[in-house]
């Protein structure tokens, strides 16, 4: 170890592991439905893609997790984003390539992307 | 990248409730379903809640899984991490909200919240085999601060300012005690850890050196650039496997990092660290005994002074301090001395961890600033004294230590206060206990403790202890008079006065402290010959009630010794000369016919 540059450099690359650890309660909640007729549809690729992008991005206040059915197997892979404050928004048949979208536009850009909402896909 | 994280305990307690296995069974569970490189399984440092142990947290719902066995781990991984459905019914049930069935945040429950981790703020976060994850906990950067931006009287300065007290028992200011070593001519100078704990229930330093074993090596390295020191000695007690087994492991990651060795950040500054295992002898507690034992001599203590800061290891100025001291440096370095100073108590900064063990629901580690009461660290914290019982007393200071009785229970624990009523920090080991225990018999089991221990160079302590346990032995036998009370107490004053080293000075404080606050006991022993608590054998006589008595031969036929008797549905009798005491007839007795006075 020769400088502290050196070390501050190691600290930021092991962080974001580390970060998993903590306990937050403001952070926007990003999830994924994982029960069997999620599985089935594709949702452990999308999954994947959401940790991946958040990773890539180093967003630190973000919380990616499963969760059941919620009823519409139809229209899985569901995902769904909650930001603290504001009203929940619910992604249907969603593949890698459109999750990777709503990382960048709703939960980084704060923009909802609409087409593929489960209201947009109903009509 | 990976989306979760399984937190697992594998510290002492949950690994000899086999959380080894239960790592094993999750990694083989999450390769069988793919999902290995999706959730990263850490094996960590202690929780604390070593009662509910094997301990397991799984991020990011945080959800904590208590007493988990490994027949539970296919459901974990099938429900919880393949399907993101938690499994309520191994939750921690404290976390659990009764009303709405939500969960709550670990942080708010009643073990957790009135802590304040400072020493173990890695312990249960970080794998403390990886030196990464404590870089990533600011690891190692107040060690960069200090040679790069201090100069060793700041790092003295900032330590003194911080009101930092030793740790390990005494409680001397640690940085008085630096600034005695750095005032030595410049030369060979030596800092050691004294990683031998030894008193009975106390197992904080080594769940420090288990779960973050860095924040020891950057604290020693940090006191080396303090004092002008280029070699430290770990001494820690070969009984502790798993805390050698992770120092071994970080000293090496430690110097392929270069944060261990020449030059450290570039600088001129050099320090190493060596371990040295101890046979686990109590008096190589003591910091002289300790250094002649790293010297490769027999244990024994010397008088003092000479003190250590000026004449210790091989001769050379030396610092000792305890693990969990010097657990709290790096954050002492990093925060500065006022946000350290600013929690405590007037004369005791800080907090300190404490190990609960004895008649408590939640035995564990805790860690509270100084100043809260018993009441809050027992009754809180610990969840009270399980199965409806009466606290009566809670040890502290282990062997050197004293009982404090329920009627100091809302003192506020700090040294000063401790030691005025007649008690001490000591390591922080707190033994709870009710009114089934005995308060002679309590003092009794620390003798017993001492006398073994005792290394025998003075006597004082090698013969004075001795008869302090013969008396102890005759009171509890029911053969002692108010005569041999007196003896007990002038014979403690005695071994206090008079003997070589701290060990001999605190020996008999179990036998004053409790004679202090329950003499009582010690009279009902002496006079009435008997035992208030029920626990010493030779007063106890069990006795069979007419009445209740059914004639069922049960207790007959489970006597070793043959000594009850009596016909089938005719109550039977006891003879006392025969009975031994075993309490095996009372147990097994359905209808409440035997009993013990």
């Amino acid at each position: 170890m020769k400088s502290l540059e050196e070390l501050k450099a190691i600290r930021e690359k092991a962080q974001a592991q580390i970060n998993l650890r903590e306990e937050k309660s403001d952070a926007v909640r990003v999830l994924v439905g994982m029960a069997t007729c999620g599985i089935a549809a594709g949702a452990r690729p999308v999954l994947n893609a959401i940790v991946d992008e958040v990773a890539k991005r180093g967003l630190k206040n973000v919380i990616v997790t499963q969760t059941g059915c919620i009823g519409i197997c139809q229209y899985e892979p569901v995902v769904e984003v909650e930001i603290p404050g504001q009203e929940k928004i619910t992604y249907v048949k969603m593949t890698a390539e459109k999750a990777v979208r709503v990382v960048n536009d709703h939960v980084v850009n704060k923009q909802p992307v609409t087409e593929f909402t489960i209201g947009a896909v109903n009509k | 990248m990976y989306r979760s994280t399984v937190l697992v305990c594998g510290g002492t307690g949950c690994t000899s409730s086999h959380s080894e296995e239960i790592i094993e069974a999750l990694n083989t569970q999450l390769a069988d379903k793919g999902l290995d490189k999706e959730v990263n399984v850490v094996k960590t440092g202690c929780f604390g809640l070593c009662a509910l142990g094997p301990i397991m947290i799984v991020y990011p719902e945080g959800s904590f899984y208590s007493m988990v066995k490994v027949d539970d781990i296919p459901e974990i991984v099938e429900e919880h991490l393949l399907k993101g459905r938690i499994v309520t019914r191994l939750l921690y049930q404290e976390t659990v909200d009764k009303e709405d069935n939500t969960i709550k945040s670990l942080n708010e429950t009643a073990f957790y919240k009135k802590q304040r981790r400072t020493a173990l703020r890695n312990c249960g976060v970080i794998n403390p085999a990886v030196i990464d994850e404590y870089i990533a906990m600011n690891g190692y950067e107040a060690l960069g601060k200090c040679v790069t931006e201090m100069t060793p009287e700041d790092v003295v300065n900032e330590i003194k300012e911080s009101g930092l007290r030793g740790r390990g028992g005494g409680g001397f200011p640690t940085g008085l005690k630096w600034a005695f070593a750095q005032a030595q001519p410049k030369g060979v100078k030596y800092v050691c850890c004294n990683a031998d704990e030894g008193d009975p229930g106390a197992f904080m330093d080594r769940s420090i050196l288990e779960g973050d074993p860095h924040a020891l090596l950057e604290a020693m390295a940090i006191a080396g650039y303090a004092i002008g020191s280029e070699q430290g000695y770990i001494y820690v007690r070969a009984e502790y496997p798993i805390a050698v087994e992770r120092l071994q492991i970080a000293l090496k990651q430690a110097r392929e990092y270069g944060l261990l060795g020449k030059n450290i950040f570039g600088s001129d500054f050099s320090f190493d660290i060596e371990l040295r295992l101890g046979a686990g002898a109590f008096v190589c507690g003591e910091e002289t005994a300790l250094m002649t034992s790293i010297e490769g001599k027999r244990g024994e203590p010397r008088p003092r002074p000479p003190f250590p800061a000026v004449k210790g290891l091989f001769g050379k100025p030396t610092i000792l301090n305890n693990v969990e001291t010097y657990a709290n440096i790096p954050q002492i370095i990093l925060n500065g001395a006022s946000w350290f100073n600013s929690v405590g108590t007037e004369k005791s900064k800080g907090t300190k961890v404490f190990a609960l063990g004895g008649k408590i629901k939640h035995t564990g580690l805790v860690e509270v600033p100084m100043g809260t009461t018993l009441r809050e660290i027992v009754d809180d914290i610990g969840g009270g004294v399980p199965d409806g019982r009466k606290f009566k007393a809670a040890q502290t200071g282990g062997p050197s230590g004293g009982c404090i009785p329920a009627e100091h229970f809302d003192i506020p624990i700090d040294y000063d206060n401790l030691i005025s009523i007649g008690s001490m920090m000591g390591s922080g080991g707190l033994i709870v206990m009710d009114d089934t225990n005995c308060m002679v018999d309590i003092a009794k089991f620390f003798l017993e403790f001492t006398v073994d221990e005792s290394c025998g160079k003075c006597t004082p302590c090698r013969l004075g202890t001795k008869r302090l346990l013969e008396k102890l032995n005759k009171i509890t036998s029911g053969n002692a008079t108010m005569a041999d009370l007196d003896e007990l107490e002038e014979l403690c004053y005695y071994i206090k006065e008079n003997s070589l080293c701290g060990l001999g000075q605190t020996a008999p404080n179990p036998v004053l402290s409790t004679l202090h606050y329950f003499r009582d006991e010690y009279i009902a022993h002496v006079v009435d010959k008997k035992c208030p608590a029920g626990v010493c054998k030779s007063l106890l006589q069990y006795n069979v009630d007419a009445d209740k008595c059914r004639g069922c031969t049960a207790c007959a036929r489970v006597c070793p010794t043959g000594a009850i008797s009596g016909k089938v549905k005719e109550a039977h009798v006891i003879d006392h000369s025969k009975c031994i005491k075993c309490g095996a007839c009372m147990e097994k007795c359905k209808f409440d016919a035997i009993s013990k006075s």
